[in-house]
Parts: C-alpha cells; structure tokens; sequence
C-alpha cells in the first residue's frame, strides 16, 4: 500500500537556512546538509527546500546547495521559490533535485508548466498553490503571499493538473504558522478533484492535525515546518502516532 | 567497473551520486564501445517508453547490451529502464521494446490516482542475490504510470499493490529490473544498488 508521506520543509536563504531550528546537539543550526541528513535519518519521506533569498545574484548558492544536497541525500527533494524559468529549473534538476515547486511564475505564465512538464516530466513539476478563505471560496496568492490573484483555488488546482503538473503543494495562509490544524475544507476540495497527488501544508502541531489532513482532508503527503525544526514531535515520533491510528507511513528501519 | 548508459533520458547522476557515496566504482558510459569494458550495466530513464527505446537505438546501444547480455553481464533495468526489457509497451504505443523478459508494459488500471507517486512496500517472492538483507515488505520510492505485466510469473521477484498488484522487481537470467528509484529508496535503495555491485553473478 502507498505511503502517506511526511515532509519537512526547509526555508533557505542565501543557501542557509533560516527561522530558528533547535535540534538538540546540532552543531550548526544553519547548514541546510547537516539538518538534511538529521531529518533523513528520522525517515522523512522527502525534503522541501524554498529557497526565500530576494536577490538574484545569489541564487547561484541555491544551484550549489542543490548539488551538495544531491551527493548526500538518497531521499527524493524539492527546490522552490522564486523559480521564474525553464532554464531556471533545468540548472537546479541538473544540480540534482528531483523536483522544482512554482508558484508566482506559474500563475504569471501558466505555460511554465506545459514546458517545464514536456521537458522534464510531470513528476518535476509541483505547484505550489497559497490561499486564503473568502467565504465558502479560496483565492489564490502570488508573491508569497502578498498579492491576491482573484483566482478560484479548486480552478487553478483543476488547471495545473491539465497543464501537466505532477503534484499540487495546497497551504493555507489563515492556518500556516498557527499550529492549529490543516484546512481540511480546500485541502478535501481540491484532493478529491484531482487526479494528482495534494499535499497538505499550513497548520500542523499535533498528531490529529496530520491525522485529519491525511484522512478527513485525503491528502497524500503532509508538510510542516515549524513542528519539527522546534522538536515538538520528530518525524518518526509523528510517524509512528500515525501507524498506530492505522495510517500507512514508512517506518524507520529497525521498526519495518 | 559499472557502466550507466547515458541515452538523454532524464538526469543520471543522482543514480552515480548514489554509488559514489558507497564507494562503487561507476562510468556514465555515452559511446556503445565504451560499454565494451564493463563489468556490470545499469540502464536508468525516466519520462515516455517511446523517445527512450528510440534514443537507446539512435545511440547504438541496443547490439552491445544483447552481446554484454549473453556473454552473462549481470544488467540492471531502473524504472523506464525495467520497462524496456519487455517486449511491448502500450504507452503511446504500442511501441516495441528489447524483448529480454517476456511480457508486456501496461497502464494502470486503477481507481487510484495515476502517476503512482511515493513510497511504496515490496512483498519479496523469493531469496536472490540482488536482495541480500532487505527485508520483506521495505519501502521504495516510485513514480509511474505503467508497470509490467509478466508472461511467466516466476521472473517476479518482488511485487507490489497499487489497487493491481505488480512486478517491482523482475529477474531472468543475468537481467534484473525495478520499477522503483533505488537512488531516491534511501537505505533500502542504496543497499540493492551495492548488492547489484557486488553480488557473485553467477
């Protein structure tokens, strides 16, 4: 049976991460490697790396950290953020990500999609879709948030797909960072609309959370951030609460 | 020495990242003489049936693994790379394949969602060398949207339940496959790439 997975993301700039981190007995909180490989080890299923550096002449780090990441990690990882072309995501593929994650490019220029999936696969290509609940729709924002679209969620999602996306990346603004649950409402919306696989982000903090997001919600993979940079659960911890709940997880080794 | 065959089907090097991280010689090999010198071959791929059987013939490639086959190279099909062994694909197709296991490339069947996308258990049918201390039931990175349909079910080596059950890993003679990405499997993978490296052949 397919695994539900548990993801961590990762927010990066200038090729170290940032927002506070706190694993015990890490010697450098900042090294996107050394906390890659922890998180490996923990059996997370994936990694997601957004890449939130502002200037472009320092995106070359990001080309490198992908390369670097590459040589270590026998994981499959995701790159995203400000990614705005083909030859953008074939540097950072070629580096070695298995997958780039687009959001504003996309929404600007929907053909990125088409082109980035014709060149490079569908499994490639994740679109990262941020909403906020209007009633009983969702808007889509660009900008990392920023800026409204006007553009209906389950639309784009249902677009994105046709386009050729591989996988949809769902966060809700209103949850993300408040550790009160998913949106189980737009997360069920689009996972029942598509044929892709949705991940859930935005909200995480206890075990029901994930619980809900992954069977009320029928996402397939679960993202967070916070909750484990912060050690309130580690990824095994999380996955083993969710094996007991009768979830299909991915078990650490020792315990398959 | 192992060769990976370079055809322009999608990026090798995590596939050599994977065997340089566990110390195995490897060559990214483009030239169907370079192939000439290996000891064992791992075809990987990903992406569509058809433009990869094609550029494996545009490369020259095909008369060399057949030679490299029968002389009992051991050979190491991964994803597209395992589709290709069959003799037919009915992706975009139908399209021919090497014909080197018997058997066809079928899509899923399934009220699931298709691709396939993530991990996924492996029931091991029977002990063999490419599986040395993987347990039974370990977990494997997928992506795809056709699998293998078997003509004799004993070259399944493992198999795996995706609303159809199918062949994840097969086995004929000197020819090995998986659906899955070994190098993306994290320890599960990497050790089957190592027994493919190292296991006695014969």
């Amino acid at each position: 049976m397919l695994a539900k997975r548990i993801i961590p993301c990762l927010d990066i700039k200038e090729g170290r991460v940032v927002k506070g981190v706190s694993f015990l007995g890490l010697r450098d909180a900042g090294d996107p490697l050394e906390l890659a490989q922890r998180y490996n080890e923990d059996s997370a299923d994936e990694l997601v790396f957004l890449d939130i550096t502002a200037s472009h002449e320092h995106r070359g780090l990001t080309f490198d950290l992908a390369a670097r990441l590459a040589r270590v990690l026998f994981i499959p990882f995701t790159i995203g953020g400000g990614i705005a072309s083909i030859e953008e995501i074939h540097r950072i593929v070629t580096a070695g990500a298995d997958k780039v994650s687009l959001n504003t490019a996309a929404l600007a220029d929907p053909d990125l999609i088409g082109e980035g999936a014709e060149r490079f696969g569908s499994q490639c290509i994740v679109i990262a879709i941020d909403v906020k609940r209007r009633g009983d729709r969702w808007e889509v924002f660009s900008h990392g948030g920023r800026r409204p679209t006007g553009r209906d969620a389950v639309a784009w999602a249902l677009e994105a797909e046709r386009r050729g996306a591989g996988e949809i990346l769902l966060t809700s603004m209103d949850q993300d960072g408040r550790q009160e649950g998913f949106d189980l409402e737009i997360t069920s919306r689009i996972s029942t609309r598509v044929n892709i696989p949705v991940i859930a982000s935005g909200g995480g903090g206890t075990t029901d959370h994930f619980y809900d997001a992954l069977t009320r919600g029928h996402a397939d993979a679960v993202l967070a951030a916070s909750v484990f940079h912060y050690g309130q659960t580690t990824v095994s911890g999380l996955k083993r609460a969710l094996h007991a709940r009768g979830v299909p997880v991915r078990l650490p080794r020792e315990e398959a | 020495m192992i060769a990976i065959i370079d055809y322009d089907v999608g990026n090798l090097h995590n596939l050599k990242n994977a065997l340089d991280f566990q110390g195995i010689p490897n060559r990214i090999v483009r030239e169907p003489q370079e192939l000439e010198e290996a000891e064992r071959i791992m075809l990987p791929g990903v992406g569509a049936f058809r433009p990869a059987i094609e550029r494996l013939q545009r490369a020259g490639m095909e008369p060399v693994i057949r030679r490299k086959i029968d002389q009992g190279v051991p050979f190491l099909g991964i994803c597209i790379g395992l589709q290709l062994l069959f003799e037919m694909s009915e992706e975009g197709g139908p399209n021919r394949g090497l014909g080197l296991i018997a058997g066809r490339v079928v899509r899923f069947r399934t009220a699931l969602k298709v691709p396939q996308i993530g991990w996924n258990q492996v029931a091991l049918q029977r002990p063999d060398p490419l599986l040395e201390g993987i347990p039974d039931g370990s977990y494997f990175y997928f992506v795809h949207s056709y699998h293998a349909a078997l003509a004799d079910p004993a070259d399944a080596l493992g198999l795996t339940d995706y609303g159809v059950m199918f062949p994840a890993i097969v086995r004929h003679g000197n020819v090995w496959g998986v659906q899955f990405h070994p190098e993306k499997s994290q320890h599960a993978g990497l050790r089957l790439l190592r027994n493919f490296a190292t296991m006695n052949a014969a």
